[in-house]
């Protein structure tokens, strides 16, 4: 009796971990997106000496004139999946700026959610300190905004477009200057490729 | 005893208001103050380009205190315990504590001093108890609580039937009387802010000032015949329809066919004779931030919000002074106003350019100077500002007329300016640039959210960085925010220019 009961016990565990995975690539694909492998520019890189492996992604901080914004590769934990990889990228990217770059995201700003549309259109939802902590000033709100949106579009091709959400709502803006009711797309002037 | 003295007061008045007229010479017309308690003309002189009025009249008038101080060389005027010191030598008086700018220091007449009439609203009235309004294109001095709608007129065809249209606004009741060869539109308020073109068109003679004080006459020409006006009223302003037939002739012959086609009124239409609205008659300035929300900090304590307050009356001041232009500030004190709200003082008021002040904060203290921005679309933008050029809706109007409206969305109003926006920045970063410090990047496109449902061409002004200390310290000088305002000022005379080339057939 015990043994058939074990028995039936792996069976269900093994029904429910086939029908865990199969409901995780239905909800991928219901995305509209393929998955990271597929689609991520970051390129996968060897586990690191840890285990775990990382892909190379670009991310985006303050120039130390302060003026634009520098595109700078850092190793981000490979996830399986769009949504879980831009999940890693924007945690790495609301960290500070490593030696020799700015902070543009204001500290202690964390990621509430992260979802992609079918047409390409990707939410950031970011916790209310983004603006309750920001600085003002147009010029510092256009990187912390560009900086999210960049990160995520230059990292993931599948997504054209950011819209920042603030506590799981849609936002007017961070400081009370750029515009975060639409989706925005990426801005190449205010991105300077020489790198320091 | 007492009769003798009625007959020679105004024998002896009469030679001393001579003698103080003998430095200036009157107005062309005069100025009236408009109350609760009536009408009645303010004497007022000339000198030097300069309207002044006396202050012991600014005594009479509004219950006001006055003494001269010669040894702070100042004169104090005191209402209800607050007061206001006038500098005898410097354009300039003190309001509770702050300096407000004059057009001209005062002027000695004998005994008395003279002052110009803009310290009536600049300085008085922040410390009086109702509202004081110097319109000086009407010849008005508003106080307290009154009605005083602005009434324009123009000429929609000049026909035969000869059609145009009154507007008052803020909206009033209005009785429409046709009398012999004019109608006569009476407007239910305390007064008339008239902005009429004078000469009309075709059978419609000219538009002036009736008999009443709240009167507008429309005079009609020999030839013309019966003429009706219908007032409705829409988006808070009245506005009256006028329709003026020709006369029959008296030896009518039989009347010809109809013509079988007949020309397009626009086709017909001969010039219009008289002078066309100016391109710019008023200008929202809006003062980045207020109240809890300060805007940018600098590390001396400077905030965004007081500095931009202070920089936007200084603007106005200068443009309504000289240039005669209507100036309105999205807020004239320390409150929170939605961004949405600051479009709406310049959508309701149906400005003519929308310049918003700020001052910047960067994430390194290195970056200074001075910025100006103007909106940059998005794909929805542009997809709005294509729709605002091919899509309209065609509305009858009175006499069988159609009238095209555009139609906008009205959080993407901006769409349909951003060329002239564009123009507007580039000025404004020309004349700026003759007067302070530009920052490395001194013009830039950025989707900024004030300015997207504003329905005219607008730009945003970054002064200087809060967070670099020279611009910080630079900011809250005298020097800096003169220059800031004459380069703004000189920018706003070149878009001037700018629209009425555009406006040339």
């Amino acid at each position: 009796m015990t043994r058939r009961h074990a028995l039936q016990a792996l069976a269900a565990i093994l029904v429910l971990a086939v029908g865990g995975w199969a409901v995780s690539r239905a909800l991928d694909r219901l995305t509209g997106v393929a998955p990271a492998a597929d689609s991520s520019s970051a390129t996968p890189a060897a586990p690191s000496a840890a285990g775990v492996a990382h892909i190379t992604a670009t991310l985006y901080y303050g120039s130390s004139d302060g003026q634009t914004l520098i595109p700078v590769r850092r190793e981000v934990p490979l996830a399986d999946g769009v949504l879980p990889q831009g999940r890693e990228i924007l945690g790495a990217q609301l960290q500070p700026a490593p030696e020799g770059y700015v902070s543009v995201i204001p500290e202690g700003t964390t990621l509430r959610a992260f979802y992609v549309t079918d047409r390409g259109d990707a939410f950031v939802d970011l916790s209310g300190e983004a603006a309750s902590r920001h600085a003002g000033g147009s010029t510092a709100e256009l990187l912390t905004v560009y900086a999210v949106v960049h990160a995520v579009t230059s990292n993931l091709p599948s997504v054209h477009r950011v819209q920042i959400l603030l506590d799981g709502r849609e936002a007017d803006t961070l400081a009370g200057h750029i515009d975060l009711r639409r989706p925005l797309a990426p801005d190449p002037s205010l991105v300077r490729e020489d790198a320091q | 005893m007492r009769g003798t003295a009625s007959i020679f007061l105004p024998v002896l008045l009469i030679p001393l208001a001579t003698l103080l007229q003998a430095q200036g010479t009157p107005p062309p017309s005069p100025l009236t103050m408009v109350s609760r308690e009536g009408r009645r003309p303010v004497p007022t002189t000339i000198v030097g380009n300069q309207e002044l009025i006396a202050l012991d009249e600014v005594a009479a008038l509004f219950q006001v205190a006055v003494r001269e101080d010669t040894l702070a060389g100042g004169l104090t005027l005191t209402y209800r315990g607050r007061t206001v010191v006038v500098s005898t030598n410097q354009p300039m008086a003190s309001v509770a504590g702050r300096l407000v700018a004059l057009p001209s220091a005062p002027v000695r007449s004998g005994q008395r001093w003279l002052v110009p009439v803009e310290l009536l609203p600049r300085a008085l009235a922040p410390i009086y108890d109702a509202r004081i309004e110097l319109r000086r294109p009407s010849r008005l001095l508003l106080v307290g609580d009154v009605r005083v709608p602005r009434v324009t007129a123009r000429i929609d065809a000049p026909g035969p039937p000869t059609r145009a249209t009154v507007e008052i606004a803020p909206a009033a009741p209005v009785t429409v009387t046709t009398e012999a060869g004019r109608v006569v539109l009476r407007v239910d308020a305390d007064a008339l802010d008239l902005n009429l073109p004078g000469d009309g068109a075709a059978l419609i003679d000219q538009f002036r000032a009736g008999e009443q004080p709240t009167a507008v006459a429309v005079v009609l020409d020999g030839r013309a015949g019966a003429a009706r006006a219908i007032p409705s009223e829409a988006g808070g302003v009245t506005r009256v329809a006028l329709e003026v037939a020709a006369a029959a002739t008296a030896d009518a012959a039989p009347a010809p066919p109809p013509a079988p086609a007949p020309l397009p009124a626009a086709v017909a239409a001969p010039a219009f004779l008289f002078a066309p609205r100016p391109v710019l008659l008023t200008i929202v300035v809006d003062p980045g931030h207020g109240g809890d929300d300060i805007g940018a900090r600098g590390a001396g304590g400077a905030e965004e919000k007081r500095i931009t307050l202070e920089l936007s009356r200084r603007l106005r001041m200068l443009i309504e002074t000289r240039l005669g232009i209507r100036v309105i500030l999205t807020r004239d004190d320390d409150r929170r106003v939605s961004l949405d709200d600051r479009a709406a003082v310049a959508n309701n008021n149906k400005a003519d350019l929308f310049l918003s002040l700020h001052l910047n904060a960067a994430p390194v203290p290195d970056v200074a100077g001075a910025e100006v921005l103007y909106l940059r679309l998005d794909d929805e933008g542009e997809e709005a500002r294509r729709a605002a050029e091919t899509e309209s809706v065609s509305l009858p109007v009175l006499g069988g007329a159609r009238r095209t409206l555009d139609v906008l969305r009205w959080d993407l109003a901006q769409a349909r300016h951003v060329d002239a926006s564009t123009v507007l920045a580039t000025v404004l970063e020309e004349e700026l640039r003759a007067q302070i410090t530009m920052s490395p990047r001194p013009r830039l496109q950025v989707p900024l959210r004030v300015l997207t449902g504003v329905n005219m061409p607008a730009a945003l002004i970054e002064m200087a960085y809060l967070t670099n200390p020279a611009d910080e310290r630079r900011a809250q000088s005298d020097d800096f925010q003169a220059g800031v305002a004459q380069g703004i000022y000189n920018a706003v005379l070149r878009f001037r220019s700018y629209l009425e080339a555009q406006r040339q057939p």
